[in-house]
């Protein structure tokens, strides 16, 4: 067979295709939380795609998983600044809104007593009802398992940020958590 | 430690994240704190729940779709045309015509076949996370047989083998090698054997051979322009049995 220049093209594809696209329902399940809308996160994952086709050539790593997240986020991002712009822009917190104390979010007093389970879907409104960056944060960690410092470059802030997100995270889902089972009461 | 500090650490203590040195005074804190030691085995509580609960999403066909579409084909000189396989299928004859023509087979070389049975199994994996299964349901083959007309170029042959102790239980669209490929979904007893058939321009019939990756035991044939992979964690003697039944009733077929 006659190796030319043409085949650069399919034979970047194939590797690409291994690559990343065993990630797609990781990629999909991201965009889903952050944009909490199934037809944008459809968008948002085909345009990362396409983006991360782009500049495979200039891909060294860190692992395939955490770079796509990178490349997905900021996408994401774009769509939040198009939302925010239309009529019915979502409601975004203020820069700087993870600074609040995360005590004021729980109870003073946790009782000792046993935390209820949930089906799926209200495990995923709950999650889903987070507001951001701590939704991100939380989705990185518990549902698509990176490490801390992953989750330090994929959302671009210190390890120390990821911890205190994860923490205030964790603590408005056990308020909400609380706050369901005592309604199914 | 405070609980303020307390409070942070816990979740990296929780996940794993702390050196031994701060794990060790989170720990000593919480020996300490009852608030802490309740918040603690709650947030463990959620997150055992947060892992238990199947939070993920499952990418629709469609985005699949349009991400192939949107990337350069891999040999795209090989695929074969719907007509060429059509043809291939008319007329055993023509297949020596087909070379002379430049139509020229797809022959896989010994690591795309490695490769293929590898995504092969990746796509049987994927399958048995919960809801990915089956995207027709049907134990009727004359449900699941035209559910995949239009659907793909050539779609596979549905044979309701429940005769001979495989149930089938539905269909599926997926995607092996780059395409999207019909596989058609078996059981015996609770295992599940997935049939992936896609279409290929040699129509020369290769035998079975049976082989294992990850655990999982693939029988691999070829026959009239198809290619076949059955995939499961059935034992490689019952999977042999579910190939070896397809087969013949593949040949019944044909004669009858």
């Amino acid at each position: 067979m006659v190796v030319n220049a043409s085949q650069d093209d399919p034979e970047k594809a194939r590797r690409f295709r291994e690559a990343a696209l065993p990630y797609l329902d990781d990629a999909y399940t991201l965009a889903r939380y952050l944009l909490r809308d199934a037809a944008d996160a459809e968008d948002a994952v085909q345009e990362c795609y396409l983006r991360a086709y782009k500049h495979f050539d200039s891909y060294r790593g860190p692992a395939m998983k955490p770079w796509l997240f990178a490349i997905l986020r900021n996408v994401c991002r774009a769509e939040y600044a198009r939302r925010k712009t239309a009529p019915t822009a979502v409601e975004e917190l203020p820069e700087g809104g993870d600074q609040t104390p995360m005590w004021n979010e729980a109870p003073e007093t946790p009782e000792k007593q046993m935390l209820r389970r949930f089906d799926g879907d209200t495990v995923r409104r709950l999650v889903a009802a987070l507001a951001e960056p701590f939704r991100e944060t939380f989705v990185l960690r518990e549902i698509q398992n990176l490490s801390y410092r992953e989750i330090a470059d994929v959302a671009a802030v210190p390890v120390g940020t990821v911890m205190s997100r994860l923490a205030r995270a964790r603590a408005m889902l056990r308020s909400a958590w609380l706050a369901e089972q005592e309604q199914a009461k | 430690m405070t609980c303020e500090e307390a409070e942070v650490l816990i979740h990296a203590l929780i996940d794993g994240e702390l050196d031994a040195g701060h794990a060790r005074e989170v720990e000593v804190h919480i020996e300490g704190c009852a608030h802490c030691a309740v918040l603690m085995k709650e947030y463990q509580e959620i997150r055992q729940a947060i892992a238990e609960s199947d939070l993920r999403y499952k990418a629709p066909l469609e985005l699949r779709r349009k991400i192939e579409k949107a990337l350069p084909q891999p040999q795209p000189q090989a695929a074969p045309s719907r007509r060429s396989v059509l043809r291939g299928f008319a007329m055993g004859s023509a297949v020596s015509a087909m070379a002379a023509t430049g139509l020229v087979a797809i022959v896989l070389r010994n690591d795309d076949e490695q490769r293929i049975e590898n995504e092969v199994v990746s796509a049987h994996l994927r399958s048995l996370q919960a809801g990915h299964l089956i995207d027709v349901v049907s134990t009727d083959q004359h449900t699941v047989k035209p559910w995949f007309n239009g659907k793909l170029d050539v779609s596979p042959p549905v044979i309701d083998l429940t005769a001979q102790g495989f149930t089938l239980i539905g269909g599926r669209l997926d995607y092996v090698n780059a395409r999207e490929i019909g596989a058609v979904v078996y059981k015996r007893r609770q295992h599940v054997i997935n049939l992936f058939v896609a279409q290929t321009a040699n129509t020369e019939r290769k035998t079975a051979k049976v082989s294992t990756l990850q655990g999982f035991n693939i029988r691999r044939w070829s026959d009239r322009g198809l290619n076949y992979w059955a995939v499961s964690d059935l034992g490689a003697d019952e999977l042999s049995e579910f190939g070896d039944k397809f087969e013949s009733a593949m040949r019944a077929n044909k004669e009858g």
